[in-house]
């Protein structure tokens, strides 16, 4: 083999590689992101209605149910940012630090009750920790409320 | 008084590393022989500095000195003396000056065992490293320092975070730090021979077995982490793709590619531009996993406390250390052009092949951990890259990479033919085949195609190995292999285990949550878990509740598991899983909650077929790592050099 071919021949299985990488990178990438959505958004129609997304705030106080039968653990709970809100339905063992009045981070996606069903449910490590995501959502429907609040007493 | 000294100790190490930084390379440059002897003694004061000063923190810790704040934060006086030890390194403050502490060891040991190092190269390496010390130790005073007082003292400490109370996560830590700060000698290594313009078969011999070792520690590191996040955190599960992991899992195949690399260089003299840019980019990425974690700027499981300065800073020296290293890069890499032939068919290309595929695993792995971020950088949104991703590019890119370790070991250096490479792997080809295929019908609870797939890869690799064992023991007998040679054998079969670990695990595994009142049964993998209640907990900085779980298979007693869920004092839940390690499967117990009045749990309930493969593979691999490193040709070339050196001067 020519040295010159010899060059192409690496050439082409570096591309080659490269190629069938850059490929499988873009094709996970397209299916496995999940976009962050407050309650709010969710409520107001701005969630893929067809595709994993994470939903986050707080757990609704006083809203956790347990609604196994037999031996399945299922639960629900109502994730609220203070202004709007929507019920989870999640199956399966809820975080350690998992509790009403918490952030809480759903992953999963509506079900055609109108019903989130996650299918994994994050609360974090640390006890004080407020996932950013979850301050950020519960600020801006802080304001949203606000807003709408001075709106409604306007003459 | 004690953090005090520690304090101003940790203060002079920041002015020693910034001697050790400066005057070693300004008189290697100018040619100075007294600023170039600056650099061994300061080197060892430095880590001696570094002792002190974590010497006094730890005393600060074991005596419960809550005047200083980072000991107020992080332990109590009802911790356990070993885990009031080990909260040294429990948080951010003290993790930093504990990767500060490691980075100067290390340098010492290479005063040390560096002796065949010509004068110049030395104190280049040395002032390599004395720079980066003075970027951490500048980041540790100025925007974490562990020894800030506290006025006035806490009465009681907040408790050290109990996720951290364990031995796993005593560990841990100091093993990964050793990996991370490990790869800044051979980068070291890399900038000295650079800024010489001496890039040969030398500086790869010298940098090898620093390479090894702190791959080896890094892969004990993230080998802990993974069995510790098994146990401890009750999800059972044993990687999370999570940034945290990736962070440390980035510069490990970054590493695994530069071994590989400076073996080539080592022995053939060719792609030493390639294996300096994999120094640089190895190094950079423990810079940047420190970044990840340390900034705060992911959010993970993990949730660090986050401190933008903080993050800024390291962000900085981050661009500061790779801008610098790349254009000294760009400047001299035109110089070390590699005239090395080798055909397109021999071990050189299988070795090129495998830096092609780890550096792109890399990649993409560092492209699914950073999108997030970039994305909210742009105000798109905030996203996050699931587990799916990574899984979807890591398997698909690892598969030709285990094929490849087959044909690589058997291949000849520079020039090999089809055939010859085919008649030594037909028989390993054939019987991989037959007991991949075979394994998964007859050991397993089912047959499945990914599951022959993979022990395929396993069978592959393992007789592939052997083959290549035999080859090198004809006509001297096994006791005649070399370490290094061992060392290839096991990191490879360590691969092996590895997979079988990772195939068997995902695809048998059982996983099942469910609701259980005292007294009842739940059958699972041909195993009867009696559920028998839970009793109350009392524990030195906890209380808790412990239940008692009966597992038997066909009527014959296996074992009794006691899982806990446990509440610190510090108002943080734990989750204690009830494990029954076995070689072939563990029985994985957690509690989850009380369900109601009538004694019902949700109890977390898993079989896990060779989970603990996925361990022992990293172990066995590791311990190649220790053989390959401890080669006596490294210490023998070495004398070699150092009296060819002597005979040169007199």
């Amino acid at each position: 083999m020519k040295p010159r071919h010899k060059r192409m021949a690496f050439l082409a299985l570096g591309l080659a590689v490269l190629g069938v990488a850059a490929w499988l990178v873009f094709k996970a990438l397209g299916n496995n992101l999940s976009y962050f959505f407050s309650p709010t958004e969710v409520v107001e129609g701005k969630a893929p209605a067809d595709h994993v997304f994470r939903l986050g705030g707080l757990v609704e106080p006083g809203s956790l149910k347990r609604e196994g039968e037999g031996k399945v653990v299922l639960a629900t709970f109502v994730v609220t940012d203070n202004h709007q809100s929507v019920k989870v339905r999640y199956q399966g063992i809820l975080p350690d630090l998992f509790a009403e009045g918490q952030g809480v981070i759903a992953q999963g996606r509506m079900g055609p009750d109108g019903v989130f069903v996650a299918d994994e449910v994050l609360a974090k490590h640390d006890e004080n920790y407020m996932p950013p995501e979850v301050a950020a959502a519960l600020e801006e429907a802080h304001d949203k409320g606000v807003a709408e609040m001075a709106g409604g007493n306007k003459p | 008084m004690i953090p005090e000294i520690g304090h101003f100790a940790l203060i002079l190490a920041l002015v020693v590393a910034l001697v050790q930084g400066i005057f070693p390379i300004v008189g290697a440059h100018k040619g100075w022989a007294s600023w170039v002897a600056v650099a061994k003694p300061a080197a060892r004061l430095q880590f001696l500095l570094l002792l002190v000063a974590f010497a006094a923190l730890s005393w600060a810790f074991l005596q419960s000195d809550f005047s200083v704040r980072y000991v107020a934060e992080n332990s109590n006086t009802r911790l356990p003396q070993i885990f009031k030890f080990s909260a040294v390194w429990g948080a951010h403050e003290g993790s930093l000056l504990l990767w500060a502490l490691i980075l100067s060891a290390w340098t010492a040991t290479v005063t040390l065992f560096g002796r065949s190092l010509s004068p110049l190269m030395m104190a280049r390496v040395l002032g390599v490293l004395g720079l980066v010390a003075t970027g951490f130790l500048a980041f540790l005073i100025f925007t974490s320092n562990p020894f800030t007082r506290l006025l006035p003292a806490a009465m009681e400490g907040r408790d050290l975070n109990p996720l951290l109370q364990d031995i796993g996560l005593v560990m841990h830590p100091p093993m990964l730090y050793m990996g991370y700060v490990g790869f800044a000698i051979p980068f070291a290594f890399a900038i000295a021979a650079m800024l010489g313009g001496r890039l040969d078969a030398a500086w790869a011999r010298w940098s090898r077995p620093w390479t090894q070792a702190a791959w080896m520690f890094l892969t004990l590191g993230i080998a802990l982490g993974s069995w510790w996040a098994y146990y401890e955190l009750g999800w059972g599960g044993w990687w999370f793709w999570d940034p945290v992991e990736n962070a440390s899992f980035m510069p490990w195949l970054a590493g695994t590619a530069l071994m590989h690399s400076l073996a080539v260089t080592e022995k053939r003299g060719a792609f030493k531009a390639w294996t300096v840019l994999l120094a640089i980019f190895t190094f950079s990425l423990s810079l940047l996993g420190t970044f990840l974690v340390r900034s705060g700027v992911l959010t993970s499981v993990h949730a660090f406390a986050s401190d933008p300065s903080r993050g800024l800073f390291i962000l900085l020296f981050l661009a500061t250390v790779v801008g610098s290293s790349l254009a000294l890069y760009a400047a001299r890499a035109s110089k070390v052009r590699s005239h090395v032939r080798f055909a397109l068919v021999s071990r050189e290309t299988a070795l090129l092949l495998n830096n092609v595929i780890l550096v792109v695993t890399t990649v993409s792995i560092l492209l699914g951990t950073l999108y997030p971020l970039i994305i909210d950088a742009l105000g798109a949104g905030k996203i996050s890259v699931g587990p799916p991703y990574f899984n979807a590019v890591f398997i698909p890119l690892t598969i030709p990479l285990a094929i490849l370790i087959g044909l690589g070991t058997v291949a000849r250096w520079k020039r090999d033919s089809l055939a010859h490479i085919w008649a030594k792997v037909r028989l390993p080809f054939v019987a991989s085949l037959v007991f991949g295929l075979v394994f998964p019908a007859v050991a397993m609870a089912h047959f499945t195609w990914k599951a022959a797939l993979g022990m395929v890869l396993a069978f592959w690799v393992l007789f592939t190995t052997v083959r290549v064992i035999r080859d090198y023991a004809r006509g001297r007998g096994l006791g005649g292999l070399s370490l290094s040679q061992w060392g290839m054998a096991l990191g490879h079969i360590g691969v092996a285990v590895f997979i079988v670990g990772i195939t068997l695990t995902s695809i048998y595994s059982l996983e099942e949550d469910v609701r259980l009142v005292p007294g009842d049964h739940y059958r699972m993998g041909g195993y009867d878990f009696l559920f028998k209640g839970t009793t109350h907990l009392e524990g030195p900085n906890y209380q808790g509740t412990r239940g008692e779980i009966v597992i038997t298979k066909d009527g014959r007693p296996v074992t009794v598991l006691y899982p806990e869920k446990r509440n610190y004092l510090t108002g943080m839940p734990m989750t204690e899983a009830g494990i029954d390690p076995g070689l072939t499967r563990d029985l994985f117990v957690a509690l989850g909650e009380p369900l109601g009045a009538d004694g019902a749990w949700a109890v977390r309930i898993y079989v896990k077929p060779y989970v603990r493969w996925i361990w022992l593979g990293a172990l066995i691999m590791a311990l190649g790592g220790i053989l390959s490193l401890s080669d006596k040709r490294y210490r023998v070339l070495a004398r070699r050099e150092q009296r060819a050196m002597a005979g040169e001067t007199a």
